[in-house]
């Protein structure tokens, strides 16, 4: 299976054909269509994985050629493949089985379908590309699905503006990874990661380069995983259809960013300025991204934040050298977040509201999403044994062992925030009395084809942390290496920090929200700048539209009044003067080249009366500027040429 | 069988004459049939075109007036071909999205034809007064199609449209004249010219006139204005061709004359060209974004799009030359496919303001989705042909021009902005209820953009069906001209 892997992304792309030409017919079965497709590739993706076990394999076909450049096409499947690709269909083929239940009766049911198809395809697509062109195309293939799966909703202002920011912010990024492609292609004359790799690593390109071109492909995936400062449209995109959230937000799209960073780490691991850049944007984003998370109410909101935050970890544990930890992470996450997301999905379709204000009690109501949820908090708050704990204490081990220990204290701090703002999420949503009442009547347990999902998911988050764990012996650790790979020693100094961080956010989640020790209320008086500052998130997103989005369009708009005014009034004004002097030609030409106007006149004859409506006289006027125009040139001939 | 693509619009043309005047529907007949011929000669040659071979093609070689050096010379290369196929198919297409034309069926027809006739010329032509020829008769179809079936201000955008490419071709006459007689070969032949050496004072002047013709017809800022004018008030179908063909005869005049004929102009004038290329991306993009007619953005869009070429010509690398030969293509069937989706819009909605549509995702579903799909293929989305075309533009530029290629890269922000702003106002939100029941799409309609969207797709995801095509023309141009 493993020599043919490709076909894994191929079967989507079919399904997504199949639903796009057959969406009338087929009505909701369209589901099925795309749930059988994804199965296919889950059962092929296992298939590849026991094999990719036994080795790696790449594979590389011209596909265009100019001159002496050849653009490849090929693919590969190493662990980090293989791994993604467990990932991707794992978590794809359980929205789409969500989906059945919680997009049921959507106006758009078969477009849904049709984009989650695509865009797993692109995902599954850019984790096999061996090259930076096909990745770049994958990797765009996936900001348009993202786009129509934000926008899917289009009728509601928020969902079609959320689409096109998220677009846009993330082009920009995509302009850094451009550049970063065509910089090393020209440096290296390959577009193949191992290529390259291996000419750097061999020293055949100059530091400096090796570092800028670096961080411009850094600048995709900041752009892709939703990295300060490109972090806005991920807030944003909880626009979409929640299902289609769980995507972007845990297997596809963000993890794209962090991905890359992997692939590409050959070139990273020669720079270390770039990669002391990649764990400090990381690093800083996880922590930026927390604050914000501890004080929204929208539970999707939470979630996307958290994600933001989840993925700076990750970019953390990558810039920080610990290549096994940044994709450990990346796994467990797309798991555990997975999970939350189509649990707050549960939420949702329960009581028809993301305002965790008008939930409370729940737990009663949907004990099935509760027991899930919980877990999948435990593991995203870092409670042993559940994934997270493991894949976390990785990352700071390695940010430990790292020349920055602030990158490590960073962490810490978010790992405290992390477990507050979930422990909070949870107590206000299942936890206490219901705040309102007519939605909490009205809430009940979604049915099996979307708890079973849940249970599967959640079955991942609590275990697929054991592989990293010393209990397994670091099996994963052992599989997903670059290079030959070398293990941090590990601390009981930093899980014991880990471990009291999460402890210390949990309580004072419980004591907040739970036991209502501390006052809520108290708390956002007393610190109401910086609550404001939290709750506006850093007024970000208000910088950026008065600077960036503004600016542009005043940019334009003075563009278009130049162009209007300026440019096309002077060529009026040359009109002008021109049919002034042409007043005075008329004289000359109705004597001296009557011929000509006799020519050009049989034309216009042929034309009957076309011409009856057009001012006459005109032809004249060609033909007059014809004959100055030769009588120019052969002056000009003269000056030139003699 | 080049001549056959000249002259069979032409014969049609003459055979609608003879059609009455009032049988509309015969007429149309006749048009359709006499513009399908020659893209199935097109693709008939494309089956015999040898992708190795050297050189020109399907060559015919008469003499015309001998005393003077002037035949009649025909020949296709990787660089005039793909200009063929784009000529046949766009000039089809528009002949059939043509058939809603109501008023002077007859005229327009025949003018239609004609048009075709003079664009094949243009890119079959081997000698310069074939070459020159052909230009000129372009123009004066042209000309009535926007003054007799255009909008509202028709006769104003006609007037500049035919002065401004008038005054052009002139200059590029004179450059033309000029070559001839500082040469002093007697001949017109536009090879053999390329192979004679000129003087480089020389060479900086000519290449100068010929610029500005050539520019005019891009257009290259700041002689762009005619543009807007003549797509807003020129119909649907001559909007189509005037982006999708029109508009690349000018920079076909800079790869099939002046970058050849004068290499030494051309690297010293490379910089001046790249920076206009860059303006045109950027301007154009920025110009396009502040547009409150869906119809100008579109024009606008032209604008910036070739401005790729001109910044791939600039950098004279193999690569560079092919992602703006390509972008020529590219660029053809996108446009076409934009002017041909707003028409459809504007017969429906009978405005082409964008603060007045809205919602038609709802209401024209199948219209909104096709020009969502040409949006993100003008925005140069991967896996269709405009992303090949710039991506090579970029790629083959970026070791000459590393700063202009970074700024560049910004008016590919510019551009997804604009366009994701448009699908947002126009095609998103709520179905307003002014446009509810309005018809979809029809199947005539389909057929004229359908085979645009195949083309878009299959050249994107197989950019060598064409490339290969161009490669050794390409090379050979590099090789006299690059080495930059």
């Amino acid at each position: 299976m493993i020599e043919q892997a490709w076909i894994i992304a191929i079967i989507p792309i079919v399904a997504w054909l199949i639903i796009f030409l057959f969406a009338k017919a087929l009505k909701e079965k369209v589901a099925y269509v795309g749930i059988l497709a994804m199965g296919i590739s889950l059962l092929l993706s296992v298939l590849t994985f026991s094999e990719a076990l036994g080795g790696t394999v790449e594979k590389s076909f011209p596909w265009a050629v100019v001159g002496d450049i050849k653009i490849p096409v090929g693919f590969q499947v190493d662990p980090l493949t293989a791994v993604m690709l467990l990932v991707i269909t794992i978590v794809s083929l359980m929205v789409q089985i969500y989906s059945v239940g919680y997009m049921h009766g959507d106006v758009r049911y078969a477009k849904y379908y049709a984009i989650v198809s695509l865009f797993s395809a692109a995902m599954l697509g850019l984790v096999l590309a061996n090259n930076f062109f096909w990745l770049v195309l994958s990797w765009e293939i996936m900001g348009l699905s993202s786009y129509l799966l934000i926008s899917h909703w289009y009728e509601k202002p928020e969902a079609a503006a959320a689409g096109m920011k998220a677009f846009i912010t993330t082009r920009i990024g995509d302009i850094g990874l451009l550049l970063g492609t065509i910089m090393l292609f020209v440096y290296t004359h390959s577009f193949e990661f191992n290529v390259i790799a291996e000419k750097i690593h061999a020293g055949e390109i100059n530091q400096g380069i090796v570092t800028v071109a670096a961080l411009l492909v850094f600048a995709g995936g900041v752009g892709k995983s939703a990295q300060f400062p490109l972090h806005v449209w991920l807030p944003d995109a909880m626009a979409g259809p929640t299902p289609g959230s769980a995507l972007i937000h845990a297997a596809t799209m963000v993890a794209a960013g962090v991905y890359l960073v992997a692939r590409a780490y050959g070139i990273f691991v020669a720079t270390p300025y770039a990669l002391f850049w990649v764990a400090l944007i990381g690093g800083f984003t996880a922590l930026f991204a927390a604050t914000i998370a501890t004080v929204m109410t929208d539970i999707k909101k939470v979630l996307a934040y958290s994600t933001v935050s989840q993925l700076g970890y990750m970019m953390l544990g990558l810039g920080a050298g610990s290549y096994t930890a940044g994709i450990f992470h990346l796994m467990t996450h797309a798991f555990f977040k997975s999970l939350l997301f189509l649990g707050s999905g549960s939420v949702i379709h329960a009581v028809h509201s993301q305002e965790m204000h008008e939930m409370g009690g729940l737990r009663k109501k949907l004990p099935i999403t509760y027991w899930t949820f919980l877990i999948g908090t435990a593991a995203l708050a870092g409670i042993p044994p559940f994934s997270g704990f493991w894949s976390k204490d990785e990352i700071l081990l390695a940010a430990y062992r790292s020349p920055y220990p602030v990158l490590f204290w960073m962490g810490v701090a978010t790992a405290g925030l992390t477990a507050y703002y979930m422990t909070r999420a949870v107590i206000l949503t299942f936890f206490g009395q219901p705040r309102d009442h007519h939605k909490y009547e009205h809430a009940h347990e979604s049915p099996p084809v979307m708890t079973v999902p849940l249970v599967i998911l959640a079955t991942l988050a609590a275990v697929s942390g054991l592989p990293g764990s010393p209990f397994l012996h670091n099996a994963f650790g052992e599989f997903v290496k670059f290079g030959h790979g070398h293990e941090a020693e590990p601390s009981s100094f930093v899980m014991i920090i880990a471990i009291s961080a999460a402890l210390l956010g949990v309580l004072a989640g419980v004591a907040i929200y739970g036991y209502k020790v501390i006052s809520r209320e108290k708390a956002i008086r007393s610190w109401r700048p910086l609550y404001l500052v939290l709750k506006n998130k850093y007024y970000v997103d208000e910088f950026y539209m008065a600077i960036f989005v503004r600016g542009t369009v005043l940019l334009a708009e003075i563009v278009g009044f130049f162009d209007r005014y300026i440019i096309d009034g002077l060529v009026n004004l040359v009109g002008w003067l021109g049919m002034q002097l042409s007043f005075l030609s008329g004289l000359f030409d109705k004597y001296v080249i009557d011929g000509m106007v006799n020519g050009v006149a049989a034309i216009t004859m042929a034309l009957g009366n076309s011409a009856r409506r057009l001012q006459t006289g005109f032809v004249q006027s060609y033909a007059i500027t014809l004959f100055a125009g030769v009588v120019i040139g052969l002056i000009l001939i003269q000056l030139i040429g003699g | 069988m080049l001549s056959s693509l000249i002259f069979i619009p032409l014969l049609g043309s003459l055979a609608i004459l003879l059609v009455p005047r009032e049988q509309d529907r015969t007429v149309k007949w006749v048009g359709t049939i006499f513009g399908l011929i020659p893209l199935l000669i097109v693709a008939y040659l494309w089956g015999q075109y040898s992708y190795s071979a050297q050189g020109m093609q399907f060559v015919e070689h008469y003499d015309w007036i001998p005393s003077l050096g002037i035949s009649y010379y025909l020949g296709t290369d990787g660089l005039s071909f793909p200009m063929v196929i784009l000529t046949a198919l766009i000039s089809f297409l528009a002949i059939l999205a043509s058939w809603n034309i109501k008023n002077r069926v007859k005229d327009y027809f025949f003018l239609m034809l004609l048009l075709e006739t003079g664009m094949m010329g243009v890119f079959v032509a081997l000698d310069y007064v074939l070459f020159y020829v052909f230009w000129e008769l372009v123009l004066v179809p042209m000309y009535f199609l926007i003054g007799i079936w255009g909008g509202p201000r028709r006769e104003y955008a006609a007037i500049k449209f035919f002065l401004y490419t008038l005054i052009g071709s002139v200059i590029m006459l004179v450059g033309i004249l000029a070559l001839y007689f500082n040469a002093g070969l007697n001949t017109f032949d536009m090879l053999a010219l390329a192979k004679h050496k000129f003087a480089p004072a020389f060479q900086f002047w000519v290449f100068l006139a010929l610029f500005f013709g050539f520019a005019v017809k891009v257009p290259v800022f700041p002689f762009h204005t005619w543009l807007p004018d003549a797509h807003v008030e020129a119909p649907t179908a001559v909007s189509a061709i005037l982006a999708g063909v029109l508009l690349k005869m000018g920079t076909y005049g800079f790869l099939r004359v002046s970058h050849p004929t004068l290499p030494e102009a051309a690297k010293a004038l490379a910089v001046p060209i790249a920076i206009l290329g860059l303006i045109n991306i950027i301007y154009g993009a920025l110009a396009a974004m502040a547009q409150k007619d869906l119809k100008k953005l579109v024009a606008y869009s032209s604008i910036s799009h070739m401005g790729f070429t001109l910044l791939g010509l600039a950098a004279m690398t193999p690569v560079a030359i092919q992602g703006a030969a390509f972008q020529m293509f590219s660029h053809g069937l996108i446009s076409a496919m934009l002017f041909l989706l707003v028409g459809m819009i504007y017969d429906r909605a009978h405005t082409r303001e964008i603060a007045k549509l809205g919602g038609l995702f709802n209401t024209i579903p199948t219209i909104a989705v096709i020009l969502a799909f040409a949006s993100f293929a003008s925005l140069g989305l991967p896996g269709l042909s405009g992303f090949v075309a710039e991506f090579l533009v970029f790629l083959g530029s970026f070791g000459a021009y590393r700063t202009f290629v970074i700024i560049a890269t910004s008016g590919v922000v510019f551009t997804a902005g604009y366009y994701l702003w448009m699908i947002q106002r126009v095609l998103m939100g709520e179905a307003k209820k002014e446009y509810l029941g309005l018809p979809d799409i029809t199947a005539r309609e389909l057929g004229t953009v359908v085979p645009l969207m195949i083309f878009t797709t299959l050249l994107g995801l197989f950019p060598s069906l064409l490339m290969d095509i161009m490669n050794p023309a390409i090379l050979g141009l590099v090789a006299k001209v690059g080495g930059m």
